[in-house]
Formats: C-alpha cells, sequence, structure tokens
C-alpha cells in the first residue's frame, strides 16, 4: 500500500477498462486530455475541473536571487508558474483517507 | 476552461466517440489521479507534471480572530509540481 507511482500507462489502463475502447486509443485520449490543458495553460487561460482541482497560472515579477552556494547574486527575470489548487472534495479526501499514515 | 469545454474540445476532436464516452474517459482519468493519491501514491505525468501527497506536520495553531491557541493535527496534503516542458511551455517568449 502506498509509495507506488502512476503513470500515463496507468491512466490508460483504466481507460481502456472503463470505456472499452482500443488500448492505443486510450493512450491517445489520455494524452488529448494532458495536452487540452496545457495548451490552455500555455494561452493564459486558467482550468479548473470541478471536484479535482484548478490549474492557474501566476505571474511572477523578476527579482534579485543569489546562488546560496557561492553567495552570487543572481537575476531572476520575470515569469509565468503554474499552481495547482486542490479542490476542497480533493483535499478532504486524502485527509480522510491518510489519517494517521506514517 | 472547465471540465465542459474540456470534454467539449475532445468532443470535436474526436467525432467518432459519442459525448457520454467522452465525459467517462475525462471522470476517469480525473478518478484515476485523485484514487492514486488518496493511497498515498504519487502520479507522475513526464512533460505535464507529477501529483504527490505531502505530510504536514502537527503544530499550534492560533485563531487570528481571538487568538485563542488551538492544536492542529497532522494531516496530508495534495501537491502538485509542474513538469519541465510545460514550465518551459509557460515561460517560452
Amino acid at each position: 500500500m502506498g509509495k507506488r507511482t502512476v503513470t500515463r500507462a496507468d491512466l490508460s489502463e483504466a481507460v481502456y477498462q472503463e470505456v472499452g475502447l482500443s488500448r492505443n486509443e486510450s493512450t491517445e485520449l489520455v494524452e488529448s486530455i494532458l495536452s487540452e490543458i496545457s495548451s490552455s495553460l500555455v494561452s493564459g487561460e486558467n482550468v479548473k475541473i470541478s471536484s479535482f482541482g484548478s490549474f492557474l497560472v501566476r505571474h511572477k515579477g523578476g527579482r534579485i536571487g543569489r546562488n546560496p552556494k557561492t553567495g552570487e547574486e543572481v537575476p531572476i527575470e520575470p515569469r509565468r508558474v503554474l499552481v495547482f489548487r486542490p479542490s476542497q472534495v480533493m483535499k478532504e479526501r486524502i485527509a480522510t483517507s491518510l489519517k494517521g499514515r506514517a | 476552461m472547465i471540465k465542459s469545454e474540456l470534454i467539449g474540445k475532445l468532443v470535436e476532436a474526436n467525432p467518432h466517440l459519442y459525448q457520454r464516452d467522452v465525459e467517462r474517459i475525462v471522470s476517469t482519468v480525473f478518478e484515476e489521479i485523485s484514487s492514486a493519491l488518496s493511497r498515498g501514491d504519487r502520479v507522475e505525468l513526464r512533460g505535464f507534471g507529477a501529483f504527490s501527497v505531502k505530510k504536514r506536520p502537527a503544530r499550534i495553531g492560533r485563531n487570528p480572530r481571538t487568538g485563542e491557541t488551538v492544536q492542529v493535527e497532522e494531516k496530508h496534503v495534495p501537491y502538485f509540481k509542474t513538469g519541465k516542458d510545460l514550465r518551459e511551455r509557460l515561460n517560452a517568449d
């Protein structure tokens, strides 16, 4: 229990079992879902999946960073970052099912 | 974009599939991710990102309104780290 890593192959297998498309087509659909979400985010549009969570694009301003090892100052350019905000439903589900686990 | 719009785009790109099948496919994918996380598993989707669960230790919290201290129990929270490809695509210009 726990600490397994789920990959695209597992998601495709689940789609294959659930819907009965071919394995190839299941794999393609999983890929299409990820690529539609990515394109939307790259175009600057947030993605909200109810009862799962939201992927939000945030703009970060430039700042002067520092290499912690050498102490050298390095400029950090303004950039866009992606944050995932899990839904309340997902947070509760995880907190409940893993309660008391190491 | 919300879930129904994602489904709409997939239906458009896959005219040979029924909308109800596309709905089931999308739900299955998100359900697999959620259930993996609730087992404590990690979900790694190369290029897109990785979902994992982090453990937040127990702490003494404070009610910001009353100033009263409260014991907050240890808890598990979902976490997402953006994949390298997607991170680069967000800043490709």
